[in-house]
């Protein structure tokens, strides 16, 4: 089955390379740029798993992540935060506001990939 | 009991020269003396004698009384602080006097370091504060790891993806160079941003404010409008201090101070002044201006013995002018019960109270303030407030009149104080 993955994040060429590396392990993938519609493309999308930046202009990936929590129907899609701050607090933030994993920035795609079908697949 | 204040007079010597940009060479011949016995005076290894002093003082064009008044204090404070660093060494407070008296060298080195110390300590805090909280440095930071994260993202596809497509492949290939430029860029501002830009001064890591603080202090924190006139010039001066940030409330100070000099000109002030005396109120009247304007004209008006301080709406002190006796604290906030913040919670209701200095000598200082309210983007903008305090040293004045305020909280002696925010590092001994 195909999985279905959505990518929030601001950074286009990020966005490209990951279309790229899940495009080509079968996944049907989508982008969002603006934090402030990533709840719209969620419920639009209704994706199998959320990649999901913690500095996005404007608003912060967490308080994405809090709305995503607290919604009843779409409150249980796995949620992936890449933040390129790589700091312990942001760690902690992330997984207190119920990210599933939290990857830092920079990554390699292979790690991410890897990640994202653990994380579908259980 | 004679006690010396060779220590922290050798101090005020290399001050006041540097002030007026003198060599050692020439302030040494006029004063009579080898220049290589004043440089042993200014950095506090000989005491110096009255007649030298007076000398000195004459050969700095200063008062003889300013050069030497009121070390003692300052140095009893001091060591009384050094003495709370340890308190389980037990230093013999009682003796304290007499140790001052009968080792004035031992004491200024003790002093000395305990500036040193502390000047590290807040420099330490300061930019610990710096790392974890300046948005500058976290944008650029934030910056080079994005354009880190969208290389890395390419290189690995270039690298691992063996049957790529020329087209992706050709796609790949220009976002990376696109972000390995984009954070060549990154990392120029971060090296920028975090190579030391100080080169002139000698405390490199000093913040903004205390170089915009001293530059102000070069220059007796007072600027002539026939020195304004000429933008070249000024241009020329904020270009002495040493950082962007720093010139950044030069520029600010002295846009403020133009204005208050338009509506108060330095000719017709000064002779309003010598005819009604510093009463902010009548000078206010008279002019027209508002108290705050008048207030900041009278705190940097040459010849005028005043102390200033500024704050916003946040309490944080913008501006800090000290004089004699009242000295603003360098770091964090000041003492709560400061009129200044009394001003700034009752906007426009000009306030008059005289104070003294805790653990000072019971100075009168008379103090004015007001707060201004200003709406800088119009109406439906933000409420700016701005309180200021000017401080006169007031001979006349009833002590029981005034109100006993701190400098700041961590360094007031004052323990049983209804306004303490922290504790003190004096605590223990009063």
């Amino acid at each position: 089955m195909t999985h279905k993955v959505l990518l929030i994040e601001d950074e286009p060429n990020i966005t490209e390379a990951m279309r790229f590396i899940f495009g080509r392990d079968g996944w049907l993938v989508s982008a969002e740029p603006d934090g402030a519609k990533a709840f719209a493309a969620i419920s639009y999308h209704r994706p199998d798993l959320v990649i999901l930046d913690v500095m996005l202009p404007g608003v912060s990936g967490f308080e994405v992540l809090s709305i995503l929590r607290a919604d009843p129907v779409f409150g249980q899609t796995p949620v992936i935060m890449l933040t390129a701050k790589g700091l312990e607090r942001d760690r902690d933030a992330s997984l207190r506001a119920g990210a599933n994993l939290f990857i830092a920035k920079p990554f390699a795609n292979a790690d991410l990939l890897k990640a994202a079908r653990d994380l579908v697949e259980k | 009991m004679r006690v010396s204040k060779a220590t922290l007079t050798g101090s005020r010597v290399r001050e006041r020269r540097l002030t007026l940009g003198m060599r050692q060479a020439a302030v040494a011949k006029s004063a009579g003396i080898s220049a290589s016995y004043l440089n042993l005076i200014e950095h506090n290894r000989r005491r110096i004698g009255p007649d030298v002093l007076a000398r000195l003082a004459q050969a700095l064009a200063v008062d003889l009384a300013i050069l030497s008044e009121v070390a003692e204090a300052g140095v009893v404070q001091d060591l009384r602080a050094v003495a709370a660093l340890n308190t389980s060494l037990k230093a013999e407070l009682d003796r304290l006097e007499e140790f001052l008296g009968r080792f004035p060298g031992w004491a200024a080195i003790l002093v000395d370091v305990f500036r040193k110390a502390t000047v590290a300590q807040n420099m330490v805090v300061a930019l610990s504060d710096r790392m974890s909280h300046d948005p500058q440095l976290s944008a650029a930071l934030h910056e080079v790891l994005s354009a880190i994260s969208a290389v890395r993202a390419s290189s690995d596809i270039l690298t691992d993806v063996q049957d790529i497509d020329p087209e992706w492949r050709a796609k790949f290939l220009k976002n990376l160079n696109g972000d390995s430029r984009r954070l060549s860029r990154g990392a120029e501002v971060l090296v920028t941003y975090l190579d030391a830009p100080d080169k002139t001064s000698e405390a490199p890591l000093a913040s903004a404010t205390e170089q915009f603080d001293a530059w102000l202090t070069e220059r007796d924190w007072h600027f002539c409008a026939d020195f304004l006139a000429k933008p070249l010039a000024v241009q020329n001066d904020l270009q002495l201090l040493p950082t962007k940030s720093a010139r950044f409330l030069a520029q600010k100070w002295i846009m403020q101070i133009e204005k208050d000099q338009k509506t108060l000109p330095d000719v017709e002030f000064g002779a309003a002044l010598e005819q009604m005396g510093p009463d902010p109120r009548i000078l206010a009247q008279q002019f027209g201006a508002d108290i705050a304007t008048v207030l900041r004209r009278l705190g940097s008006w040459a010849g005028l013995r005043a102390g200033l301080v500024i704050c916003d709406a946040s309490g944080a002190l913008v501006f800090r002018k000290p004089i004699d006796g009242f000295v603003p604290p360098r770091f964090g906030p000041a003492c709560a019960l400061w009129p200044l913040y009394a001003a700034l919670a009752r906007p426009m209701i000009p306030l008059q109270q005289d104070i003294t200095l805790t653990g000072q000598d019971g100075r009168v200082f008379r103090s004015f303030s007001i707060c201004e309210a200003s709406f800088p983007t119009g109406f439906d903008g933000p409420e700016l407030r701005e309180a200021v305090m000017l401080v006169l040293p007031q001979e006349t004045a009833a002590k029981s009149d005034a109100q006993d305020v701190g400098a700041s909280c961590r360094i007031c002696p004052k323990n049983a104080c209804a306004a303490r925010r922290e504790m003190s590092i004096m605590a223990e001994f009063v």
